[in-house]
């Protein structure tokens, strides 16, 4: 007798939950992710997509992968660690910004408001996990090659809005600001997932709601596997990782 | 103007000077060409800032020795330490509003303020601190406004404008208005604690660095406030009145000597920070600290803060301090500028580990560089040089024209003047 199982991509598993959880009022999503450490190759695709998603300028690095090597020869292993913006349920960089630029939205994530921002980098000494850069106006070739690349001007679309740094505005928003990841809310308010869990080749990313019990999030944040980073500190992430 | 003003009025200029190309970079550029980054977010301005906040709360704290609780035998230095406490608390505000990200947005501070946040709370405290002083220093000199607007020439002129229509007045108004000043400076007290130890709480509270996040934080910045604004008003009465440490060789003695109680306390302060975080081994305690005592600054702790600052200042001040005004006053300074050691490893210790292991091979980057060690770039040392050129030159012309020393028996400025 044969039994027949339904298989599901991923990424298409992943996409129903976030179709099903925007059919929800936002303050009743928990948009999350988890990060399977034992599927992660250390690729930084992530790392890339996100630079070319959200059109980061050098200095300001919204996700990284940490690369630690563990052991002596010959028993030498590498393990990498992917940190995006842990998204915190107490995030303590929202509680010193002076001027409320930052806050936690009802559906979890950590957003800045580029136009209030001072840019006085409270935020930047009070993350424990160091997911905030500050842009402090730099470009990868204006000021260094004699032509200016395109991809130095042109805009990012976060917050689903239109940012333009120019070489010649540098006291222009979000330039003076602080920056951080968004979980690319811009790309899930147009029903993508975000860059770095598509582009993720292992397979080690799963994003989705945490308030969604079917969700492939809450499936494998209940794995005995799950830690996260920093747990007392009382920070509550909303980023997961499966050792 | 006295030779001594003369001398700050000129090195105030040649800073001014040597600093203002700094600041037009600053208006042009931004933050680009500083030398920190996001790793090290906050860096040599926020160490001035923290640095003239405590003189200005040390000042004023000294003042109110004076005028809330009745030491008579500071009353030379009474004015003088308002005037300083002003002097410092606007140039401690332009350190921090140059290390704006953008500046033309500091008034969102009261627009829409944080009050979760101790950064919201200080800057509203510093303004209601700033219009303190400023009515204190009008209630303390408005007499003196009032018979020097009798003079002819400029100095008259301002004197008419700043008494604001101010009679002369009795022996008996001047008492009231002393009253009133005390009642300021009963306020004031509470405020400058308030604000100061509030900015020790900025660090304080920060969770992610295990080197600040310590209740003795709060209490460590009052002390060094207390010690350097201490050291300051010695320096200032010591040189700055004509002759201060012969003239003044008591006052100054005796501010020598709260000097010394002050020293001893941030001493036992330090010694307590250092051996608890060193007594452990989870490195985010000893890494600040081993990083002070044998990092690759380590001077700053051994020269600037144990020597300038404390040591050598407390060893004069048990020998030769106890008799010669000129020993303290030389002390005192030598402590006051050293102070600003000690204000450098309040913060960038803060920042010697990366927030997670590994993070600085992550990704290295123009102003995202672990591994590379916080030099300040010659703008930010010109855009301080420019802050501090503007103190300087603030308070050599503010100290000419204003009437700030007061002695008993009547007013020097008038001496002054019939001597002029």
């Amino acid at each position: 007798m044969t039994v027949q199982v339904e298989t599901k991509s991923m990424t298409v598993r992943m996409l129903e939950d976030l179709q099903r959880a925007l059919q929800k009022p936002m303050e009743e999503r928990h948009w999350a992710m988890v990060i399977d450490l034992r599927k992660c190759v250390g690729c930084n695709a992530c790392t890339v997509a996100c630079k070319a998603e959200n059109n980061t300028p050098p200095g300001v690095a919204y996700h990284v992968v940490i690369e630690e090597e563990i052991g002596k020869y010959p028993n030498v292993a590498r393990r990498f660690l992917p940190r995006p913006c842990m998204q915190c349920e107490h995030p303590p960089c929202v509680k010193v910004c002076p001027v409320n630029a930052t806050y936690r939205r009802p559906d979890g994530i950590v957003v800045i408001d580029y136009d209030v921002c001072i840019g006085c980098r409270y935020c930047l000494t009070a993350c424990p996990y160091g997911a905030r850069s500050f842009d402090f106006g730099e470009f990868y070739t204006a000021g260094h090659t004699p032509e200016v690349a395109a991809y130095d001007t042109s805009p990012s679309f976060e917050y689903g809005r239109l940012h333009q740094r120019q070489p010649g505005r540098l006291n222009e928003s979000p330039i003076g600001n602080a920056r951080k990841c968004t979980f690319c809310i811009h790309r899930l308010e147009k029903g993508m997932l975000p860059a770095c869990i598509t582009t993720c080749l292992g397979g080690a990313r799963v994003f989705g709601d945490l308030n969604d019990p079917k969700s492939l999030v809450v499936q494998l944040a209940a794995s005995p596997r799950v830690v996260r980073l920093k747990e007392e500190l009382g920070t509550e992430p909303s980023v997961y990782y499966l050792l | 103007m006295r030779k001594r003003l003369w001398l700050i009025l000129a090195l105030g200029v040649i800073a001014f000077g040597i600093g203002v190309v700094g600041m037009l970079d600053r208006l042009q550029y931004g933050l680009r060409n500083v030398g920190y980054g996001s790793p090290i977010p906050w860096a040599l301005w926020v160490v001035f800032y923290i640095y003239f906040i405590g003189l200005s709360a040390g000042a004023f704290l000294i003042s109110s020795l004076v005028y809330v609780f009745g030491f008579k035998q500071f009353e030379a230095i009474g004015r003088i330490a308002v005037f300083t406490a002003l002097i410092a608390l606007i140039t401690a505000l332009l350190f921090i509003w140059v290390d704006l990200g953008h500046m033309e947005r500091f008034t969102e501070v009261f627009a829409r303020p944080g009050f979760h946040s101790p950064l919201a709370w200080i800057v509203w405290l510093y303004t209601a601190y700033f219009f303190l002083l400023l009515a204190e220093a009008w209630f303390l000199m408005r007499r003196s406004f009032a018979r020097g607007a009798k003079q002819g020439g400029f100095k008259g002129g301002l004197y008419r404008i700043l008494a604001l229509g101010t009679k002369e007045g009795t022996p008996a108004d001047e008492e009231r208005d002393l009253k009133v000043v005390r009642v300021l400076g009963s306020i004031g007290v509470p405020l400058a604690i308030a604000f100061h130890g509030g900015t020790g709480t900025v660090f304080a509270v920060t969770i992610a660095r295990a080197y600040w996040y310590s209740g003795l934080f709060p209490l460590l910045f009052l002390v060094s406030a207390l010690a350097s604004g201490g050291a300051l008003l010695t320096a200032v009465a010591a040189f700055i009145i004509p002759n201060g440490y012969r003239r003044h060789q008591d006052l100054v003695i005796s501010l020598g000597r709260l000097l010394l109680i002050l020293l001893l306390v941030e001493v036992l302060m330090e010694v307590a920070e250092f051996l608890v975080s060193l007594y452990g081994t989870a490195p985010a305690h000893t890494a600040p600290i081993q990083e002070q005592l044998f990092g690759p600054n380590w001077w700053i702790f051994w020269l600037l803060g144990l020597v300038g600052a404390v040591g050598l200042p407390m060893l004069v001040l048990v020998t030769a301090g106890r008799r010669s005004g000129l020993a303290v006053g030389i002390v005192a300074l030598l402590s006051a500028i050293c102070f600003v050691g000690i204000r450098w490893n309040i913060v960038l210790p803060g920042f010697v580990l990366p927030e997670l292991p590994g993070l600085e091979h992550a990704l290295v980057e123009p102003h995202l560089n672990y591994l590379e060690r916080y030099v300040p770039s010659l703008m930010e040392w010109q855009v301080s040089a420019f802050a501090v050129g503007v103190a300087l030159i603030l308070f050599a012309i503010g100290y000419h024209l204003l009437p700030l020393e007061r002695e008993a028996g009547g007013e020097t400025w008038q001496k002054q003047e019939v001597s002029q």
